[in-house]
């Protein structure tokens, strides 16, 4: 009954689109579109918390397609990517009434209310599925729909161009999957998903490494992230939300769901993907400070939020490795909440962005500024959505982050002196931390404080409200779990059972306990803050407040005498020269009386600008000579080849 | 209970600008001046609170959400460590993190409201500010690891529990120690302390947190001074429980040890800053990233 209430659901969402098309009127077939998506999220709902307190759902029908039958299954670790999924799900539909309406974007919105709907639903029904084949035909429904989110505005050039850089990305993934599941059906003896710690030692370490590729590249890890930035930079904002927040973790799962098949965990497993995590979190951050577009800095910024998911599963495997139970439940309920963290503030902060672009018309962030005055409400939703992204109290990013800081600590108690190089985790962590806060100071900054930049930032208006409830919801969410965070404790467990069984329950209990006291100390900030700001707010009521900013006795400041998203970032790029190698062009200046001069600077993807692109073009240029002095139209030489191939080949019979 | 909070937050109040009259003291004395009564932080709070508020036209809210954080910060991290003897009101395992992040938090709002006012220096002073403790993080949490490794546990309390005179003469010692030194560079740049930044001047483009709170006035410029000299308490305290761990059992006693310690560490930055000059600002990060490592040094030992 509960599954067949979910299947509705997804259905609902999935055909979303398709109903619509048959309408001609835009406003009509818009609340046709965003009544189904609700609905539909409304009916997974109920069976979501049913599958939760209970032990799970599960499905099996007969089927016509080969290796094995159609299974579905529920429990808390699907749960647990379900459950955000369906709230920015929903948010994003709502969002797009206003932000992408059908009466100014005709030729393609449409199109993006088809892709929305398809994407939404082969996501859950990923989630759900327990058959490799029912798997990869959901993701690879989830791939191409998430192509023609990207190129929704496929007149523009550099947008074809983050499509076809995606394409080639998912495709790579989608081949390592195939290769990875043809593995395991010849391992288990069938297309259904292994039950949990059932699959032994026997070609684990190539699973593995094809499971690292596949799902590695789909969520974004350090020198697999390739597609991420330009591909969340080109979709509109709401689908930006949903691929950033949302379709990144499907590689997430597929990681978590694969390792959890095996019954021992190699230890260089853990470290493979502690070592991933770390790379991206901290040059993921580094790469996110250097850009001037807001968008591709929010999307680096989800190669950042991906490490520290991966740090948390690489600290969870080694605890399995080790056998340390309190690493694993820490380690594991750290990067499964972060997953939902992420999930929740990147797509706020997406939304919020897209507010802004909405009322600016420029994605460049130098083009902002003094827009909280203008904009109070996406002000103060970005705020929360830095903060928490930020991963400080009393918001959810810090309650996640906290419980991969309690796993890493964990390691000090471990006799195994192998184990304990995976503390300097910690201070990897810290500097994420930090230089994540020095990012989001920045932005929030530099389009938020101070003031105007251009015309359009001066003339910047609110969002509407159908625009500013969807975030409101999801900063609720966001506050809701950093100040209640014991409300997600069953879940997480369950959902750490699930992923190893061997792990005894019955130590599970403690180590989540200081949950409360995390909500405690959320609690009284929150209190403090507001008592202290509200007494100095009554008393600061009547003071003046139309002076200008002392300017050293110098009285005509100008808007570009403010520090710009660039000059902020100088220094810490600077620190990160290493790593980053950007560009820098011009700013010197020379005499006493200088002429007026420029400077620019560009930073590069390490890996696809710096490191494929070159490598492939230089090939392409290789195999263009190899061809033409190969395939030269002379039909005599043609006879050749046929007969050094024949020679060749008789050769090989002959032996 | 209720008791020992009203203590520890009293201790806090009325103790936290003490160390500042201190340091100006035994900086005048070293040039040779007569410099203000040790009460002058009093007087200076007093005063500023007394005057009213102006401000920029190009301002918001977020300009005086720096001042609110950076006074609430350092009330709720002081509520997590313990004061000598006196143990911290709230403890839980994993409370260190949750002390470190805290003062992230105003941190941010500190930078948001000083990038507010659109100045291009506060925004300097923003930059600064946040590059710098971020390569400070780091420091901070492996001293914190080696103290987690003695102690076995994971709150403040017991990280700077009784444990800590044994480990001082067990092998762990010359780890303690270079932690010690770690803490101290990390307690000099966050909270701005010569040879990372000059508290005493305010408008030369070298400064750091001082530019970032220009255009505060009034009140609200008291709340950033009280929760500057409230900062500098609660991080000294960490350092001073480390650098004393003698504990009689006797709360009066142990807290005389530890607020006597608080005015030693004064005279030392006094000393530190009456000595030394200004490090250049590209030299900044290379002390950081050297005392990182200095802290990785004290973390192998530990766990050799």
């Amino acid at each position: 009954m509960m599954v067949w209430l979910l299947l509705v659901g997804v259905f609902l969402i999935t055909t979303s689109g398709v109903f619509c098309l048959a309408v001609s009127r835009p406003p009509v077939r818009e609340r046709i579109f965003c009544v189904q998506i609700v609905i539909g999220a409304l009916l997974c709902v109920w069976p979501l918390t049913t599958a939760v307190a209970q032990s799970g759902l599960s499905l099996e029908l007969d089927w016509s397609v080969p290796a094995g039958r159609f299974e579905l299954g529920l429990d808390a670790l699907s749960a647990v990517f379900i459950a955000p999924l369906l709230l920015v799900v929903v948010s994003g539909a709502i969002y797009g009434l206003r932000y992408w309406p059908s009466a100014e974007h005709s030729e393609n919105a449409p199109k993006l209310g088809l892709f929305y709907g398809l994407i939404s639903g082969a996501m859950i029904l990923l989630l759900l599925a327990r058959n490799s084949v029912l798997f990869l035909s959901a993701w690879e429904v989830m791939a191409l729909s998430g192509y023609f989110l990207i190129t929704t505005e496929d007149h523009k050039e550099d947008v074809r161009k983050a499509g076809f850089i995606y394409l080639i990305a998912t495709h790579t993934g989608t081949l390592a999957l195939f290769g990875l599941f043809a593995v395991i059906n010849q391992v288990s003896g069938s297309g259904a998903f292994p039950l949990a710690g059932s699959l032994t030692g026997a070609g684990s370490s190539l699973i593995f490494l094809l499971g690292l590729l596949g799902f590695g590249m789909k969520a974004g890890l350090m020198p697999l992230h390739i597609w991420l930035p330009g591909a969340h930079a080109a979709a509109p904002s709401h689908a930006s939300a949903l691929l950033s927040g949302v379709m990144i973790k499907t590689g997430i799962y597929g990681l978590v769901r694969l390792t959890s098949f095996f019954a021992e965990i190699p230890a260089w497993w853990g470290w493979m993907i502690l070592v991933l995590g770390a790379v991206s979190g901290i040059l993921g951050v580094a790469l996110a400070i250097a850009q001037h577009d807001i968008k591709r800095l929010l999307a680096y910024h989800s190669v950042e939020n991906i490490g520290i998911i991966a740090l948390g599963l690489g600290l969870a495997l080694l605890g399995r490795s080790y056998g340390e139970p309190a690493l694993v439940l820490l380690g594991l309920s750290g990067c499964l909440l972060h997953v939902i963290n992420h999930g929740l503030f990147k797509s706020l902060l997406f939304m919020a962005a897209g507010s802004i672009i909405h009322a600016v018309g420029s994605r460049d962030l130098d083009h902002f500024g003094g827009l909280l005055k203008r904009q109070r409400w996406t002000g103060l939703f970005f705020l929360g959505g830095a903060v928490a992204i930020s991963g400080l109290p009393p918001f959810n990013g810090f309650v996640s982050e906290w419980l991969i800081y309690l796993g890493v600590f964990q390691t000090l108690k471990s006799t195994s002196s192998a184990l304990s190089v995976a503390l300097l985790a910690a201070p990897a962590l810290a500097l994420i931390g930090g230089l994540a806060l020095a990012c989001f100071v920045k932005v929030f900054g530099v389009c938020f404080l101070g003031t105007a930049r251009t015309e359009a930032s001066a003339r910047a208006h609110e969002a509407p409200p159908t625009m500013l409830w969807p975030m409101a919801a999801l900063l609720l969410a966001c506050s809701w779990i950093g100040l209640l965070p014991f409300s997600l404790r069953s879940i997480l467990e369950q959902a750490v059972v699930n992923w190893s069984e061997t792990t005894p329950t019955l130590s599970l209990g403690g180590d989540l306990a200081p949950l409360n006291m995390i909500s405690l100390g959320g609690w009284l900030l929150l209190g403090l803050l507001g008592l202290t700001g509200w007494q100095v707010q009554r008393r600061s009521a009547s003071a003046p407040a139309d002076l200008g900013t002392w300017g050293c006795g110098f009285s005509f400041p100008t808007a570009r005498m403010q520090y710009t998203a660039s000059s902020f970032a100088d220094s810490l790029v600077r620190l990160f020269r290493f790593g980053l190698w950007s560009h820098r062009q011009g700013g010197q200046v020379d005499g006493l009386f200088p002429k007026s001069k420029d400077f620019s600077s560009h930073t590069p993807d390490l890996v696809l600008d710096r490191g494929l692109t070159p490598t492939f073009s230089g090939l392409a240029w290789l195999f263009t000579r190899l061809r033409r002095i190969i395939q030269n139209g002379v039909a005599a030489i043609y006879l050749l080849y046929v007969v050094l191939t024949l020679v060749v080949l008789l050769t090989l019979v002959a032996y | 209970m209720i008791s020992r909070i009203v203590l520890h937050i009293c201790i806090l109040l009325v103790f936290a600008p003490l160390p500042l009259g201190v340091i100006n003291k035994t900086k005048a004395l070293f040039a040779g001046r007569v410099g203000p009564p040790l009460l002058q932080p009093y007087y200076d709070l007093a005063r500023l609170w007394r005057k009213g508020f102006v401000f920029s036209r190009t301002t918001t809210w977020v300009f005086l959400a720096g001042p609110v954080v950076g006074l609430v910060v350092p009330l709720l991290a002081s509520l997590l460590i313990p004061f000598g003897g006196l143990a911290a009101p709230i403890s839980f395992t994993g409370d260190l993190i949750l002390f470190v992040y805290l003062f992230g938090l105003a941190r941010f709002f500190t930078a948001a409201a000083a990038l507010d006012t659109g100045s291009s220096f506060e925004g300097m002073g923003a930059v600064r500010e946040v590059t710098f403790s971020c390569l400070a993080e780091p420091t901070l949490l492996f001293g914190l690891l080696v103290l987690a490794r003695g102690a076995e546990k994971l709150t403040l309390n017991s990280l700077l529990g009784p444990q800590l005179f044994n480990q001082w003469r067990s092998d762990a010692g010359a780890s303690l120690g270079l932690i010690l030194v770690c803490l101290f560079v990390a307690l000099l740049v966050e909270n701005s302390r010569i040879p990372f930044d000059d508290p005493n001047t305010h408008l030369e483009l070298t400064m750091i947190h001082e530019v970032m709170v220009l255009d505060h006035s009034g009140p609200a410029f008291g709340m950033i001074l009280y929760g500057a000299a409230m900062k500098l308490m609660v991080l000294g305290g960490l350092l001073v429980r480390i650098a004393l761990p003698f504990q009689t059992g006797s709360i009066p006693l142990d807290l005389l040890v530890f607020l006597g310690g608080m005015l030693g560490l004064a005279v030392l930055v006094g000393v530190v800053e009456s000595t030394m000059a200004r490090l250049r600002l590209p030299r900044v990060p290379q002390v950081l990233v050297g005392t990182t490592l200095l802290s990785v040094f004290a973390l192998v030992l530990v766990l050799r």
